[in-house]
């Protein structure tokens, strides 16, 4: 497999890619009167990028950018509309069925709201045999030490106090903590974290992501961590995408990224980070106006040209802008940074 | 355990769950108590009445308990027989080769009103020659009235009511009348003391058997009364309440659980699927349920368990499919269901192990309401004329008190009995599915 995500860390070797996200698009139908097709709404609009293994990347974006859609498509709940998905040397696309059984085995999902995301009238016992049973673990014995295991890596202990309680006897931290024992009860090798610490209290969410970035160092597990929250990404993640209008508009090494966010969207949300600083006080933040662009009917050229301070008249608002390469392994979808316009403004 | 038992405690806080649970224990418990006394075979022949099953029981006989009330005082059947009362029949040689067989049956006679019949049963057994046999009647002032006399055949039946000779002699009033009344009254009352039938035969062979049976039949008879072929309404009572429960819950059951399971479906699959199930359940709705099933009843078979069949089928895609499916719709979005995608959970895993047990405390008090409605459907389809013939149901009592124009004649009890038998078993099914509606839906407590 070649590479072609420029933000990996160089030297990376192709057999170390893990998952390859090549277009994809998803786009979902609506229909007026359940018949007539009036348009789509593109929540997935052309996103590559490559993961390495034991590698974790923050996918960011505000509310309706579609990274919740990104993430479902990859788990492969929803068929992409184009494009397609590499897992391991495999294709994985809704017409192989026993490709898809085996990539969600080798996939762990830790969802945003931890009490829907468990059924309530299941034990912790039973809700963690059922993949096991599913993916055709057989042996009894090897499901309770697998059972045991998850629940001791996710610190669920004594495991027996735990075994036969139901979701609403746990607290929120617990009940998240028993969604991400599932998510690596099947030893998975990439797991995909939806918002997981935002329905969280503050004082549960720090734990929840160093118990991710536990696992990840323990289990060599490669996490794509979706969140809205950029004060978050500081506790595993190796790369940050900034997601506007269904599309991946900045890529970069996180700690770059943190440092020297370019695109205007992206500046926008390091400037949205709350800094508990006393000086901050009267201090008022500069937050980008406006609303986020319909995914139905996306703004011409740069999706985000009408919110942007720095917009240029005839260039961003007819032009979608490519990838710029700025600096090592940071890509932005910027004219601000593209070279001919480097030479117009010079 | 603790959940059953917990589940119990919940329960007891509402005393209407705990007359509804006495009332169905009640109706357990009678179910079992007929189960376990009468075979349903046996049910079925003593309902079908065949032979002389019922000749020793009088006919529209109201309860005999009805006595306990002031001012009534009614008589009760009352039967005597040699075969079970040895010392009423005295044998004894009175010449070689002639016995002379002696029965005498006295009897107090207490009641305000007179019988409505009065016969006497003789049985011979080992007889070449016919015995002959005569009857008289003592009364308590000291009358003796003969009652005829006659060459005994194998088994005989003396209706003395429709003795027309005798009536004449008794001043024109039938048997069961005229051998009661007191002679000295200008209208017909009983006279109140002892009676007695004495009957005596002469036998001709040693071994002759003679067995002596007298029948006084009452205006009241047993706990339930009787029907107008003379059976006893207990036959049906009891054992209608097995197939009423046996109706209710396989009905309650069928409708429910397949109603859910393809409300599940359903919303499961969407699509052509979930829209095939919506109209069938639409225009089963428009269909009017019992010209159909009158229509199947005339046409095809009066099968019970038929009816009940096409009915549950009926009852499946109704209304209560929609608001299964609005259910289904709201647990199919639920993240759990998402989450068990991700692990490959199957579709039919998700329906049946994921869906389902989602609803099924919406479930229970709806399967409890259920029941009720089926222990009807049983009773309404035989007042309709479309019960099955054989068996001995609440409905079939209620159908032929209908036929017999029980509440013009005053059989009050022949319509009362099953129909509160009725209520009460919907009563206790209804006021279980109450309760259990509150605890399995909180939001209804605080109304």
């Amino acid at each position: 497999m070649e590479i072609f995500d420029k933000t990996m860390r160089p030297g990376t070797k192709p057999e170390d890619v893990l998952l390859s996200v090549e277009g994809l698009h998803k786009w979902f139908e609506i229909k007026r009167l359940g018949l007539f097709r009036v348009g789509d709404v593109k929540a997935v609009d052309g996103v590559d990028f490559q993961l390495a293994r034991g590698e974790s990347v923050t996918v960011v974006g505000e509310s309706g950018c579609g990274k919740s859609t990104l993430a479902r498509t990859i788990l492969g709940l929803y068929g992409p509309t184009k494009g397609r998905i590499v897992f391991d040397g495999r294709v994985i696309d809704g017409t192989d069925k026993e490709a898809l059984a085996w990539y969600r085995r080798h996939v762990g999902f830790v969802q945003q709201d931890p009490f829907g995301a468990l059924p309530p009238f299941m034990t912790v016992q039973r809700i963690l045999n059922e993949p096991l049973v599913i993916n055709g673990v057989k042996d009894p014995e090897e499901r309770q030490r697998r059972i045991r295991k998850a629940l001791e890596d996710v610190r669920l202990m004594p495991v027996e106090d735990y075994l036969t309680k139901f979701p609403h006897q746990l607290s929120g931290g617990q009940q998240q903590r028993l969604v991400i024992a599932r998510a690596i009860i099947l030893e998975p090798k990439l797991i995909v974290a939806d918002e997981p610490v935002s329905m969280l209290d503050a004082s549960v969410r720090v734990e929840i992501m160093q118990l991710l970035g536990r696992l990840q160092q323990q289990y060599n597990i490669s996490i794509i961590y979706i969140t809205h929250d950029l004060s978050t990404v500081r506790y595993f993640s190796d790369r940050i995408f900034v997601m506007y209008g269904a599309k991946l508009i900045e890529k970069a090494r996180t700690k770059e990224l943190l440092k020297n966010p370019s695109h205007p969207y992206a500046q926008a949300l390091m400037n949205a980070i709350p800094d508990p600083d006393p000086d901050n006080v009267d201090r008022f933040r500069e937050v980008p106006g406006g609303e986020p662009p319909s995914l139905m009917n996306p703004p011409a050229g740069c999706r985000f040209h009408p919110r942007c301070p720095a917009a240029i008249k005839g260039v961003c608002d007819v032009q979608e802008p490519p990838h710029f390469e700025r600096g090592e392994q940071h890509l932005v979808a910027c004219w601000l940074y593209g070279e001919e316009h480097a030479e117009q403004t010079a | 355990m603790n959940r059953v038992v917990k589940g119990f405690k919940d329960l007891a806080q509402y005393p209407s769950a705990i007359a509804g649970l006495v009332l169905i224990s009640l109706f357990v418990a009678l179910a079992v108590y007929a189960m376990v006394t009468m075979p349903l075979g046996q049910a079925i022949e003593l309902w079908r009445g065949s032979g002389d099953v019922w000749q020793y029981t009088p006919r529209n006989a109201a309860p005999a308990w009805l006595n306990v009330f002031p001012g009534i005082n009614k008589p009760v059947t009352m039967d005597f027989n040699t075969a079970n009362m040895p010392e009423a029949k005295t044998v004894e040689e009175i010449a070689p080769g002639m016995w002379e067989v002696r029965v005498s049956f006295p009897f107090d006679f207490t009641y305000d009103e007179f019988p409505t019949e009065i016969n006497v049963f003789t049985t011979v057994r080992n007889s070449t020659a016919r015995p002959f046999f005569s009857m008289r009647w003592l009364t308590p002032d000291g009358r003796e009235i003969p009652l005829g006399d006659v060459d005994l055949r194998a088994s005989e039946s003396f209706r003395l009511g429709q003795d027309a000779r005798l009536t004449r002699r008794l001043g024109g009033r039938p048997a069961h009348m005229g051998l009661f009344a007191d002679p000295n009254a200008s209208e017909a009352v009983p006279l109140k003391g002892r009676y007695e039938l004495v009957a005596e035969a002469l036998v001709f062979e040693p071994d002759t058997e003679l067995d002596v049976r007298l029948v006084v039949y009452g205006q009241l008879h047993g706990l339930a009364g009787t029907d107008h072929r003379r059976r006893d309404l207990t036959v049906a009572l009891l054992w209608g309440t097995p197939i009423a429960l046996a109706m209710g819950l396989m009905g309650a059951i069928g409708a429910t659980v397949t109603t859910m399971a393809i409300a599940a479906v359903g919303t499961w699959y969407g699509g052509w699927v979930d829209n095939l199930i919506q109209r069938i359940t639409e225009i089963n709705m428009m269909l009017p349920g019992y010209p159909l099933l009158i229509m199947i009843g005339t046409l095809v078979d009066r099968n019970l368990l038929l009816l009940t069949a096409i009915w549950v089928a009926l009852s499946i895609f109704s209304a209560s499919i929609k608001s299964y499916r609005a259910m289904f719709l709201q647990v199919k979005e639920a993240p759990y269901i998402e989450a068990a995608k991700s692990y490959s959970a199957s579709n039919m895993r998700i329906i049946v192990q994921y869906m389902m047990p989602r609803i099924i405390p919406v479930l229970v008090p709806t399967f409890v309401g259920l029941v009720p409605s089926f222990v009807f459907f049983e009773a309404t389809i035989s007042v309709l004329g479309l019960g099955d013939p054989l068996l001995p149901t609440w409905g079939k009592v209620l159908s032929e008190a209908q036929d017999m124009g029980a509440l013009h004649n005053g059989y009050y009890y022949w319509v009362l009995a099953p129909s509160l038998l009725l209520v009460f078993s919907g009563a206790g099914f209804a006021l279980l599915g109450f309760a259990l509606d509150r605890i399995f839906n909180p939001r209804l407590r605080s109304l």
